[in-house]
């Protein structure tokens, strides 16, 4: 009687048991959430490129990279991977900030990084993207032309300050704007020359938000942008007060105060020289 | 303030206290007695007013304390002893409703007509409290009260013209009375162009249209109860505001409500009303018709109330107790979307009113104790739990912009307190009486965002962290009558703690642009306001009458600063003559000059002004009823004058003629 009972349990319980791991198998999707970009094929590797949007956009972009072993069709765990992105000009060539490649946090098989391409042609020609890689002390070098397109804001800014130094300027957060106070979140970078871009550390970054489209109205209790030694990155609180356009007009300041790029914005001066957009 | 209190309670309870004293000599007078409860009750008989069609706003502001902001020459707002809607409780028969408009475009008298109306209730400061919690006193427009009678079928028709802004109107009322069924129909049209100031000077964006129907029906089914319900719809479009930047294309509400009456007979509970209710309001925006403005902008609102009240009357002895426990549940929402003028750019959005919830349920206590012939202790008590909530995140977040601890919800406990002693001789009344109150901010004042106020010229942003608003009142009031002459004497004093008011925040850039800046809602330590008022009247035979009133205001705040809004002297003075089928009056309104302003709020000085108006009617019966005419001249000397009450000072009307026609058919 009693067992006529517990026998099917027995077998649910199983067969749960076993499907949980089966799941288990196929939910390592570590990929989840993020749109392929391009793979490249090298050999007996293919490299997958991936971030939210699934296209590269002038301005910052959060890279999550897998590679594959095309013999064993499995991912790659313990690669160690650079990179270099390059832009072709007709008369020179440049590459572009960039951050080194590691592991992402909490995952087996993707690797991360960023890349800010400060400008691009319009129709998303000029750059290419280098990747070594090395597998099992093998190394390996891969280069594939890549799209990048204009991003519809001034989301980065490229820029000659009084110092003589050329600048980039990159907006990271807020990636999803709202009427609130947002922690805004920028990358500043110096070009040292054309293939290297240091982070600049302990600048300020004075920061004033515009509506020009409603008489250039402000909104309260924003911060200006300050240098983090844990991230590299300089952050502020951004008050939105409202959705439509929003110009972030920017001075920036060296660690003296000298000010290197930038006006305050005034009733006769409308907007800074630099300045980065913003729209939601 | 706690001895106060105290000491009211302790006259709260001596009354109650005396509820046990058996002493059967004394006859109840209820009629009297309700004429001392409330400041004002007047039927609203159209056909004793000076226009039968007049507006809901007209009839109120010949009322003694009550005076109308206007801003266009629709939907004025009622304030009463100098004190506007955040600080009032304006109900519609017990029902709570609210405005859907972030700049108080829409005051509750604006969604009812005349039409749908017994009567008004005036209570000055804690005596209107039995619907809701107050500073400055309450007003319910009374539904007419469910019939019986057998009457049969009656019917009306009104119409009404009026020169001055070729204004139209028309009403239609139908009524069928039964023994133990009742239906009863009406509805009202009004139309109007803009209106001309004194000297023919054509006030733009003064017009507006609007309709208004009602549906009221009962079964009486035993002799002590019955049910009935009321469904008020009514429209206004193209309604005009010449004292804003923008107009509004619709304003629109439906009021329903389903009420039960037990009316026992031989008890002491004389009659317990019950009713559910609910209400919805859709108010738009527009700047359409406005050929220059800085920004295009959307601006719809919407407010839902949904809610309940038990009232009972239980009279024992030489007490007459009134209980009301009541509750609602509103939503309030409003938002504004701008269109940049440069296209490229997106459309800019925000909400004004974040959704905001409102859930409120209390109990009101009253007792009338009539403990000798002439001498009336009258005591109430309201206690409410009101809970505010903002539903939308992003209107938490909106909010901590400015503020530093937004919570999504806050709480309160509210108290109202008054007693009054009233003494009532042939030719000779007094009374007195202390009142405290406590009300919770406004929707506007507590979770508006960015709302504009063309008054001040600033932007307004809520603070959800104010405190309960408190006052402390005493009023006195005295008649005396000799012979033929009767003089009388009203007077309030509010002394408020923690009055809420917009302070400036510098360094803060307005939204609306043009604007002076922001100023967020905060609160004086106290301010105090005083009004007083001296009526006296003269009846030189028996047709010729006269009667002329004068008054006096004052609101300072803590800071030395004056308040807002404050009616200057103002005196009035009427001269009347009366025949069953004729009357006819002649009218001196004015004010004196307003210097004590407030600059600080946008205000600036009000010149004095003087206006004469001329009233005259007359009544015809026939077999088939009776026919009223009512005709006369407004502001006969053309006058081009604006009043302390009046938004931005925009001019009033000029010299109008009007005719207004009603058949009474039965
Ligand atoms: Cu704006
Ligand atoms: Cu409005």
């Amino acid at each position: 009687m009693k067992l006529k009972y517990l026998l099917p349990i027995a077998f649910i319980a199983l067969f749960f048991s076993c499907s949980t791991d089966n799941d288990d198998d196929a939910i390592v999707n570590e990929t989840e959430g993020l749109e392929l970009i391009q793979t490249i094929f090298n050999n007996n590797q293919t490299i997958e490129l991936y971030n939210e949007k699934g296209m590269f956009e002038t301005g910052y972009n959060l890279v999550s990279l897998r590679i594959k072993d095309n013999t064993t069709d499995s991912y790659i765990e313990d690669a160690i991977l650079s990179w270099m992105p390059m832009m072709q000009m007709p008369t020179m060539e440049h590459s572009s900030p960039k951050s080194t490649i590691s592991k992402a946090l909490g995952k087996d098989t993707v690797y991360e990084g960023f890349i800010i391409y400060q400008m691009t042609n319009t129709d998303a020609s000029g750059w290419s993207l280098t990747l070594n890689y090395t597998i099992d002390g093998t190394d390996y070098s891969v280069t594939e032309t890549i799209s990048v397109f204009q991003y519809e804001n001034q989301n980065t800014s490229t820029f000659m300050g009084s110092d003589g130094t050329n600048y980039i300027l990159a907006l990271i957060e807020p990636k999803d704007p709202s009427i609130a106070v947002n922690e805004m979140k920028v990358g500043l970078f110096k070009m040292e020359n054309m293939m290297t871009f240091p982070v600049v550390e302990d600048y300020t970054i004075a920061l004033d938000p515009r509506m020009p489209g409603m008489g250039n109205h402000t909104s309260p209790n924003n911060t200006d942008l300050t240098y983090n030694n844990a991230d590299n990155f300089y952050y502020a609180d951004l008050s939105l007060t409202m959705t439509g356009y929003w110009k972030l007009n920017l001075k920036l300041m060296n660690a003296n105060d000298d000010v290197l790029k930038g006006e305050d914005v005034t009733d006769e001066n409308e907007a800074s020289s630099l300045y980065l957009e913003l729209e939601f | 303030m706690k001895t106060l209190i105290t000491v009211i309670l302790c006259l709260l309870l001596s009354s109650l206290g005396f509820a046990q004293d058996n002493n059967k000599e004394t006859k109840k007078d209820t009629t009297k007695l309700e004429e001392v409860l409330v400041l004002s009750r007047r039927k609203l008989s159209n056909h004793r007013q000076e226009k039968t069609l007049s507006s809901i706003d007209d009839y109120l502001e010949k009322s003694n304390k009550v005076t109308m902001i206007k801003r266009g020459n629709y939907a004025w707002e009622p304030t009463i002893n100098n004190m506007t809607s955040e600080r009032l409780v304006v109900t519609i028969d017990g029902m709570q409703i609210f405005g859907a408009c972030t700049d108080k475009m829409d005051p509750i008298t604006s969604y009812v007509d005349v039409s749908n109306l017994e009567k008004v209730t005036i209570g000055s400061g804690q005596e209107g409290t039995e619907n809701g919690h107050s500073i400055g006193g309450g007003i319910d427009l009374k539904l007419p009260s469910s019939k019986f009678n057998g009457s049969g079928f009656k019917s009306g028709l009104d119409l009404g013209y009026e020169t001055n802004g070729n204004y139209k109107a028309t009403g239609l009322d139908l009524e069928y009375t039964g023994n133990k069924f009742f239906i009863s129909a009406d509805g009202i049209y009004r139309k109007s162009d803009n209106y001309d100031a004194g000297n023919n000077e054509e006030i733009l964006y003064s017009q507006f249209e609007k309709y208004n129907i009602s549906l009221k029906t009962g079964y009486k089914f035993s002799e002590t109860q019955s049910i009935d319900a009321n469904v008020i719809y009514d429209k206004a479009t193209d309604v005009g505001y010449p004292a804003l930047p923008m107009d509004v294309s619709l304003a629109e509400a439906l009021i329903a409500s389903l009420t039960h009456n037990y009316k026992p007979e031989d008890k002491a509970l004389k009659s317990l009303e019950t009713k559910l209710y609910f209400n919805t309001i859709t108010h738009i925006m527009d700047d359409t018709k406005r050929p220059v403005v800085a920004i295009r902008m959307d601006m719809p609102g919407w407010s839902d109330t949904y809610g309940f009240y038990s009232k009972a009357d239980v009279v024992q002895n030489k007490h007459h107790f009134t209980f009301n426990f009541n509750g609602f549940y509103n939503k309030s929402l409003a938002e504004m979307t701008m269109f940049s003028n440069n296209p490229s750019e997106p459309d800019m959005f925000m909400y004004t009113w974040p959704d905001i919830r409102t859930l409120y349920s209390g109990i009101f206590i009253k007792d009338d104790f009539h403990f000798s012939a002439h001498e009336t202790l009258a005591s109430s008590i309201r206690l409410g739990y009101h809970k505010n909530k903002i539903a939308k995140e992003v209107g938490v977040q909106s909010l901590e912009i400015f503020h530093d601890n937004v919570q999504d919800q806050n709480n309160r406990f509210l108290v109202s307190l008054s007693s009054a002693y009233q003494l009532k001789k042939e030719n000779y009344n007094l009374s007195f009486g202390l009142g405290y109150g406590e009300r919770a901010p406004s929707v506007s004042e507590g979770y508006g965002f960015f709302l504009f106020d063309s008054f001040d010229n600033y932007d307004y942003i809520g603070n959800p962290n104010l405190k309960d608003e408190k006052a402390l009142e005493a009023n006195f009031s005295f008649k005396q009558k000799f012979n033929d002459f009767e003089i009388g004497l009203e007077s309030s004093y509010f002394h408020i703690m923690d009055y809420i008011i917009g302070e400036i925040a510098p360094d803060v850039s307005s939204m609306t642009i043009g604007a002076n800046g922001v100023r967020v809602y905060t609160a004086l330590d106290h301010a105090s306001i005083f009004n007083t008022y001296v009526n006296s009247s003269y009846k030189i035979s028996e047709r010729f009458a006269i009667n002329g009133t004068v008054g006096y205001n004052y609101g300072k705040g803590n800071d030395g600063e004056n308040l807002p809004l404050i009616k200057p002297f103002s005196y009035f003075a009427e001269f009347n003559y009366n025949t069953p089928k004729f009357n006819a009056a002649l009218q001196l309104d004015g004010n004196g000059n307003q210097s004590n302003y407030s600059s600080k709020y946008g205000e600036n000085e009000t010149a004095d002004y003087a206006i004469l108006n001329l009233n005259l009617g007359n009544v015809f019966h026939n077999k088939l009823g009776k026919t009223v005419l009512k005709y006369g001249v407004e502001n006969i000397l053309d006058t081009k004058y604006s009043t302390y009450a009046d938004w931005n000072n925009f001019p009033r009307q000029g010299r109008n003629f009007y005719l207004n026609l009603s058949f009474v058919l039965q």
